[in-house]
């Protein structure tokens, strides 16, 4: 071992894949016993860099020093053996088995015999050194979202890692039980643990971190900064930018009615931990609100309500004024509500079955595409080809299985389906994630024809620069909390960054 | 020249051919296998085909026999295949088959009719008294399914043994023919008219069993193709098969289809053992069924879930049976079986993967 101040040098790191550039010369320093926080938005690249340094991914370029020595890995076991572990944001942990069980899964000890009782002693020696506290003999699905993290902190310790690397451990805990990872993390980096911690969330990296990393569209813009006297004004301009770039252009024109309205919803998400914390928002015919927030703040929560795909403990929801919260996606699509849900895979569309099956998803139980017995399959097909050509999906023909479109063709077929819904309300949720330049141009285009058309849209993106170019007024949701609503003339990329990561600006409306 | 298989994953379409095509390749390659292994083992493989056709296809009445036995395996092929095209996992065709065929026998056994009720009204009441219980034996997995998320493989399967047993406590305890494992035969007016019933207008149906259960099933393959390609529910069925959270999405109630799908499903299975009781053994009895309805899980997938394909298939597993009957080792069929099912599994390959043979370059 060298003597070197770093556990962990990555330079130059360039990371390529089919037609993108994930990671472009990227440099991360990570100190001895230090917490280093690594910044970015929803795709910045920071998981594609943390899996390169754990081994998943190789680099196309760029070398990796651990604690002064060059490495190469192949796979997760050499970084392991380097003494680097993961605790990813999804556990990987067996519900059935107990907590030492889980330790011990995937290890060469014990060969044969399992003495538990000895094993139990040694995780819970592990326990004292490090102020994790969790019963090892209670089973995985016993515990809370909580000491099921502990038990993936755990199983890297077992392993011997010297160097953490925590994926958004935050993201899925309650207030208090950050406050205890927090306190776990300076415990480790004491007892000479080095850790780099995902996050988006200013106040805890402020509250944790030394240094600080942050990337932005796979380039550096601040390279192992001093956490000391950040701002987040500055911190939000690191993270998004500031060049707001107009790929397209909007006509002004007056909203008209209210057409959504939701009242202080609330809401828990999958894991039953609170999402929507007591939301209020409208949206007017014709206009369309953009929602800004961070992933995992509660937007697609809010979809998810309005759609009727997810109970609401509290509020209500009325299109056209009437009440749709709490009530099946049927009713939903009768008053008029089109989706373009976040994930068009596994939600938006049927993958093996054809375009056709496809296209006439909301439409199947009216003339002309069917009664209340049969679906006139002809009619079915002319209907699906009729959009096919209106849109431009390029495909062989609307037999064509869904799983075979291109992200964006199919994104095209769904945007289809829903507009030709004739909806009053529209939410679109992502509706350009993960497409090339030329289909997120004309998704944006159909989208801004429906405000011209009348329909109020609910736009939810991640795309700062998307939500400017479309919105009428931006919305902007932290925590499950709206941080403010403002005219997208007022809004500023620092304000709306700012709000994002906690700011509440007065709501002037 | 060297030459090296290629083996490509199917990116584009597969051409509409070639899932047939690929299935009657496996049973005549399934077929030639069996010969050879037959030769190994010192048979004559051209004798015993001469005697599998002829015991199965080779005369008139043969045919019939054939017919007879692909009845029943064509009604639960078809209630395994609407439940299996929802994804809903049905392996309790077995035990809806039997409480079909108890419900159906309860109208002569209770009875439900008087002794001078019309025959056509007798048989009526027993289909929809068939379709019924099935039903019900359907209905008990699907609710638990939709309503606690309850496995129905394991609750279908289960209820195989309920059924199954029941069928035997009633039999045995309360309407049993002198002590035997059956009830008495009933009467005609309790059975579908056969072809041979026809014999004095048309000499040459003598002797044969063929009846009217074999229209049944081809009209119910009929109106199960109409329902999948064709209906609304059909295409319901499919979307929540295909892709539940979509279905969803789209506004279906998700909940309700499954336990209709499992009732529809188990109303088949359950009109098959009215077919059997009233067509082929006329009385209800232990054993009713060797197992029609696990043949019915392997029928509905050598058709790929087709229900004209469950037709040929079940006919040809029709002919296995009888030919199983009349050989020697008896066990022959069942292995011509299973290296049938072991071939079209494997061909599917072809379907997913194009396989050419190239020249390598050194």
């Amino acid at each position: 071992m060298t003597d070197t101040p770093y556990a962990v040098e990555m330079k130059d790191i360039v990371i390529r894949f089919p037609g993108v550039l994930a990671n472009d010369r990227v440099n991360l320093t990570l100190k001895k016993g230090e917490i280093h926080a690594l910044l970015g938005e929803n795709g910045a690249g920071k998981s594609t860099l943390m899996n390169v340094l754990s081994g998943l991914y190789k680099q196309t370029s760029g070398t990796i020093k651990v604690h002064g020595e060059p490495v190469s890995f192949s796979s997760p076991k050499d970084a392991i053996k380097a003494g680097i572990g993961m605790v990813h944001q999804h556990f990987m942990l067996v519900p059935t088995q107990t907590v030492t069980e889980n330790i011990l899964l995937g290890l060469n000890e014990p060969r044969f015999f399992m003495n538990i009782k000895k094993y139990d002693q040694k995780v819970l020696d592990l326990q004292d050194q490090f102020g994790l506290r969790v019963d090892p003999t209670m089973k995985i699905w016993q515990l809370s979202v909580g000491e099921q993290q502990r038990v993936e902190i755990l199983k890297t310790l077992y392993r011997g890692a010297d160097i953490l690397i925590m994926d958004e451990p935050t993201a899925v805990l309650a207030p208090q039980e950050i406050d205890e990872l927090m306190e776990t993390m300076r415990s480790m980096t004491k007892k000479g643990k080095s850790i780099i911690f995902i996050s988006h969330k200013l106040q805890e990296v402020t509250a944790v971190a030394d240094r600080l990393t942050v990337l932005r569209k796979g380039v550096v813009t601040a390279e192992g900064m001093n956490v000391e006297g950040l701002t987040r004004q500055k911190l939000a301009q690191l993270m998004v930018g500031r060049n707001v770039m107009f790929s397209v252009q909007k006509e002004l024109q007056e909203p008209g009615d209210i057409v959504l309205s939701v009242n202080d919803i609330k809401a828990d998400n999958n894991k039953g931990v609170p999402a929507l914390r007591g939301l209020s928002l409208n949206v007017r015919s014709g206009e369309v609100l953009g929602i800004a927030a961070i992933a995992g703040n509660g937007q697609s929560e809010l979809a998810e309500v309005i759609t009727g795909l997810r109970p609401c403990k509290s509020g209500s929801i009325k299109v056209s004024g009437k009440e749709i919260a709490n009530q099946p996606p049927s009713a939903a699509i009768k008053s008029g509500v089109a989706h373009v849900p976040e994930d068009r895979t596994k939600v938006g569309s049927a993958p093996s079955l054809s375009i056709t099956d496809n296209s006439i998803m909301k439409n199947y139980r009216h003339d002309p595409i069917g009664n209340d017995w049969s679906i006139n399959y002809p009619k079915a097909h002319e209907y699906a080809r009729g959009l096919k050509e209106k849109y431009g999906v390029l495909a062989p023909n609307v037999r064509t299985m869904a799983r075979k479109l291109s992200g964006g063709n199919l994104q095209k077929v769904i945007l289809a389906r829903e507009i030709s819904s004739e909806p009053t309300l529209m939410i679109a949720v992502q509706p350009t994630r993960g497409l090339d330049v030329g289909a997120i141009e004309s998704i944006q285009h159909l989208i801004l024809e429906q405000r011209k058309a009348g329909t109020a849209v609910l736009l939810i993106s991640e795309e700062l620069e998307e939500l400017f170019a479309l919105s009428d007024r931006i919305a902007v949701i932290h925590d499950g909390e709206l941080m403010g609503i403002m005219p997208v003339a007022e809004a500023s990329v620092e304000k709306i960054g700012l709000m994002m990561t906690g700011e509440r600006i007065m709501n002037k409306e | 020249m060297a030459y090296k298989l290629l083996i490509e994953k199917r990116s584009a379409d597969i051409p509409k051919w070639l899932p047939a095509a690929t299935s009657i390749g496996s049973v005549i390659i399934a077929f030639l296998i069996s010969g050879i292994l037959l030769k190994i083992i010192g048979g004559d493989p051209i004798r015993v085909g001469k005697f599998f056709f002829e015991a199965t296809f080779g005369s008139w009445a043969a045919i019939s026999d054939t017919l007879v036995k692909a009845t029943p395996l064509i009604l639960v092929g078809l209630a395994c295949a609407v439940a299996f095209k929802m994804k809903l996992w049905n392996i309790g065709a077995e035990g809806q088959f039997y409480i079909g065929a108890f419900a159906a026998s309860l109208v002569i056994l209770v009875p439900l009719v008087t002794p001078e009720t019309p025959k056509w009204i007798v048989l009526g009441a027993m289909m929809v008294m068939g379709m019924i219980g099935g039903a019900i034996w359907g209905f008990v997995p699907g609710y638990l399914k939709a309503q606690y998320q309850v496995n129905e493989i394991i609750t279908t399967l289960m209820l195989n043994y309920v059924a199954v047993l029941s069928n035997n406590f009633w039999i045995f305890n309360k309407w049993s023919d002198a002590g035997f494992q059956m009830t008495p035969t009933f009467e005609k007016t309790a059975w579908l008219p056969r072809l041979t019933d026809y014999a004095r207008e048309y000499t040459g149906f003598s002797g044969m069993t063929l009846h009217l259960g074999f229209i049944i099933a081809l009209v119910a393959v009929v109106i199960v193709w109409w329902i999948l390609e064709r209906s609304r529910w059909g295409y319901e069925i499919k979307l929540i098969g295909d892709n539940p959270h979509a279905a969803e999405y789209a506004g279906l109630n998700i909940k309700r289809n499954i336990i209709l799908v499992m009732m529809f499903s188990g109303a088949l299975a359950g009109l098959a053992g009215m077919v059997e009781v009233t067509g082929v053994v006329h009385r209800l009895q232990e054993r009713i069924s060797p197992g029609y309805g696990f043949t019915g899980i392997i029928i509905a997938w050598l058709a790929k879930l087709n229900p004209f394909a469950i037709i040929i298939v079940s006919i040809l597993f029709g002919g296995l049976i009888v030919a199983g009957r009349e050989i020697q080792p008896s066990g022959l069929s069942q292995l011509l079986q299973g290296i049938i099912l072991f071939m079209v599994i494997s061909s599917d390959v072809l379907l997913r993967y194009s396989i050419r043979l190239v020249k390598s370059e050194e």
